[in-house]
């Protein structure tokens, strides 16, 4: 039995070491069963199942709708569809990859399932609200569905009036499933932001909270702040179509980039509400598969935040072309700029942080690998497109498709793989085949390069976006795309198969196999239903890798968790030293 | 150690380690909620900061349709019931069971009085065919964009009469509640955040006011 003793002010308090269980009986994937259980569980680690089962299936549903643009892309004129199918098929895409797949991705799924056990809560604040979400999400989606089946929409993911003000099809109905979708995630955002600020077990100071949570914390503020005005502006298109109120449309006296200043303070933050939380599960894997303290605590955090907030104030980049002061583009291109340097600030800590650490190339290391590469190479495209000159001969172009898939694909979806290969033994308590994992990663990787680096060039040549057809000399570029698009998509679907089939023959997982101090692995693999059945003490940081594991193990000594009398005697901020183990 | 029943009241969730963590939870995710609602608005807020720069002469003109009146005694309805809402929290505090449901009661009479007032507000421009957006057909305006201030009126004003239902129909929720005795001084979550929400819902109006009734 060990004593943590803090500041003399405080009582001492008895801890002790709770060891994994190796063998548990119990796991929140077995305590309850039934359809109903799931349908109507509380529990922050089933919730993020749900929504990791729903967002693979509309990942899969965008991936197929790209499909169908590479291929239709093949040939510069008709391939196999028509024009206004292909507008369809690009808008659909657009959509279902934002606002069902990338948007929720990291925060729901991820976050939903290790927030709360990184800082040793047994949920997140409001678990209710949590499902609530969910539900929003579902319903969101759902009337999104209606509006493909009902007509479709043509207008591109971004709803530029007046073209949607005055297209035909279901834009009504799509704009009302992203409106509800929103709300799913400001209660996210909400939910989170009041656990890490409430939920914290004794000894998490705000300088032990895993890197993670900054990130998430960071995303959780732009969703708040951001959400709510693209809901605003959403409803406002929708009521443009049905009363005509005529705020963003010319022929009644209205101002249509007065939408896209709205439209684009809400979606460029929403870039950052996609891609941060990704930089937290670089940050985890970086460590753990390096072995070695993260480089740069407190500038991996702050950063988070400093891009949270400067990304606020770039969102008129998108608007170079579209008959803005020539001052503020030069503003905007300006705090364009600034957003690289928290940007670099998280890429120079975590190569320091590999730097003379007993790096391990496991698949989520691999997967975090080819983030660094593609990520940089997003990042450094998004410079010279925030350059106004070079943007007015890029915009529009395939230059921005690629970029844009660079940070998000290339960027966000490689972190999103590295976090559920990374998490994937806690969360299904099975080893997924580690072989398979390195080649799906080479294929996503090469299928990725493929693709977008063709882009760059032709995007350069003056290739517009969203064109059906195209002049002959940009086919080899379409041709190459389009196969690299084929090889990614073999890719992702080894992924699925690997996970899926390690649910049903992969090794059973043990509690810690990465070797990680993180605090979701000091408990049982698929993890306990309520995570810990003791309250967690903390007195290290979640990277301190040159501390015994043991000390990453100890929970107050006495109780079941649940004794208040002890709970309230200590305080999360209050400093705990350790005197003996 | 304490004692296991005595200090797991009812009312208290298995993931909290206290009542005063649940309360504090609740009460600071109630504060970001009214952040959000803040960005809501601010984006109509923003529409008609944008449009009043461009046509100035329009609102002043367009103005003078609306009812200052009846603006400034709906006002005063909604002031009244921050009041008796913020009683019902004070009630709470200090265990008077009977004084939550009556404070409750008279909060949600004056929500209704203040929807009345705006029916008939809204009902008679539609009399004079002051509808939102191209439906308008009013000509006692001089100014070829008076549709769109009432589009904003309306959405505004709008807006904040949805905001006005649900927080009646939470305070009917919340009425229940007390007559069945749920809330006490150890417990009274619910009443104090939706006094919260029912804070910003006049605060709202208290902008919306002035912007809309009193620049003529």
């Amino acid at each position: 039995m060990a004593t943590a003793e803090a500041s003399p002010k405080m009582k001492k308090v008895q801890v002790r070491r709770y060891k994994p269980d190796e063998n548990a009986e119990t796991n929140y994937l077995n305590v309850e069963s039934g359809i109903w259980s799931w349908l109507s569980t509380k529990d922050h680690k089933r919730i993020g199942i749900m929504y990791l089962i729903s967002l693979a299936i509309f990942f899969m549903a965008g991936g197929i709708l790209a499909l169908g643009i590479r291929i239709e892309l093949w040939t510069p004129a008709a391939t196999f569809i028509e024009a206004d199918t292909y507008n369809q098929l690009f808008t659909l895409h657009g959509a279902i990859m934002i606002f069902l797949f990338l948007v929720p991705s990291v925060p729901t799924v991820l976050g939903n399932f290790f927030l709360p056990m990184q800082i040793g809560a047994k949920d997140v604040a409001f678990p209710r609200l949590n499902l609530a979400s969910y539900y929003l999400y579902a319903a969101g989606a759902t009337l999104m569905l209606w509006a493909i089946i009902s007509g479709g929409v043509d207008t591109g993911w971004t709803f530029y009036t007046p073209y949607s003000t005055s297209t035909g099809g279901a834009v009504t109905w799509m704009v009302m499933g992203i409106f509800v979708i929103g709300f799913s995630s400001i209660l996210t955002g909400l939910n989170f932001i009041v656990t890490i600020h409430k939920m914290r077990a004794p000894g998490i100071t705000w300088s032990k909270l895993s890197l993670f949570c900054w990130s998430l914390y960071a995303t959780s503020i732009i969703q708040i702040l951001a959400t709510p005005v693209l809901a605003i502006t959403l409803a406002l298109v929708a009521m443009e179509r049905i009363l005509g109120i005529g705020i963003f449309d010319p022929a009644l006296g209205g101002d249509p980039v007065l939408f896209q200043h709205f439209f684009w303070f809400y979606s460029h933050p929403a870039v950052y509400i996609m891609i941060v939380p990704g930089f937290g599960i670089v940050s985890e894997i970086v460590t753990t598969f390096s072995k070695k303290t993260i480089f740069g605590y407190w500038a991996i955090a702050m950063s988070s935040l400093a891009i949270a907030f400067i990304g606020f104030l770039v969102w008129g980049h998108h608007m170079f072309v579209s008959g803005q002061a020539s001052l503020a583009s030069m503003v905007f291109s300006f705090l364009s700029f600034m957003v690289g340097i928290p940007t670099g600030i998280k890429m120079f800590n975590w190569l320091a942080t590999m730097y003379k650490g007993s790096i391990s190339l496991k698949t989520p290391m691999l997967y975090i690998l080819s983030f660094f590469f593609l990520f940089t190479v997003g990042g450094l495209t998004g410079i010279a497109l925030a350059t106004i000159a070079i943007d007015v001969h890029l915009h529009d172009t395939y230059y921005v498709v690629a970029h844009f898939h660079f940070v998000m694909v290339g960027g966000m979806v490689t972190a999103f793989l590295a976090g559920m290969h990374y998490w994937w033994p806690k969360m299904s308590g099975k080893m997924y085949n580690e072989m398979l994992g390195k080649i799906s990663c080479l294929f996503v990787f090469v299928g990725f390069n493929v693709t977008f680096l063709p882009q760059f060039v032709m995007g350069a040549q003056g290739m517009p976006r969203r064109y059906f057809n195209y002049i002959d000399q940009f086919q080899s570029f379409h041709q190459v795309s389009t196969i690299g698009a084929m090889i990614l998509g073999v890719g992702f679907l080894m992924v699925f198969y690997n996970l899926i089939h390690s649910i049903y023959k992969g090794k059973k997982a043990p509690p810690n196999p990465w070797g990680s101090r993180g605090l979701e692995w000091q408990v049982a693999s698929p993890a306990p239903p309520h995570n810990f059945e003791h309250t967690p003490v903390i007195v290290h940081g979640p990277y301190d890798y040159h501390k015994p594991m043991a000390d990453f193990q100890l929970g107050l000594a006495e109780t079941n968790g649940h004794d208040p009398a002890y709970g309230a005697e200590i305080e999360a901020d209050k400093k705990l030293k350790i005197e003996d183990q | 150690m304490a004692n296991q029943t005595s200090s797991h009241p009812a009312h208290l969730e298995h993931h909290f380690v206290d009542s005063e963590q649940q309360f504090d939870s609740a009460k600071f995710g109630m504060w970001i909620f009214l952040g959000t609602e803040v960005l809501f608005f601010g984006g109509l807020f923003a529409a008609y900061i944008i449009y009043r720069a461009w046509f100035p002469e329009l609102y002043t003109l367009a103005s003078e349709e609306l009812n200052t009146l009846w603006g400034g005694v709906n006002t005063l309805v909604l002031i009244g019931s921050s009041l008796t809402v913020a009683m019902a929290i004070k009630s709470a505090q200090l265990n008077q069971k009977k004084n939550i449901a009556i404070n409750l009661g008279i909060t949600i009479a004056l929500a209704c009085v203040f929807m009345l007032i705006k029916y008939f507000e809204y009902t008679h421009k539609f009399h004079l065919g002051i509808y939102p957006g191209e439906f308008y057909t009013f000509e006692g305006i001089a100014h070829p964009k008076a549709n769109i201030f009432f589009s904003i009126y309306y959405l505004m004003t709008g807006l904040h009469g949805i905001h006005v239902i649900i927080g009646i129909g939470l305070m009917i929720w919340l009425l229940r509640r007390s007559l069945r005795g749920d809330f006490d001084s150890e417990y009274y979550t619910p009443v104090e955040i939706t006094g919260l929400y029912w804070h910003l819902v006049d605060i709202i109006w208290i902008f919306l006011f002035p912007l809309f009734y009193l620049i003529d």
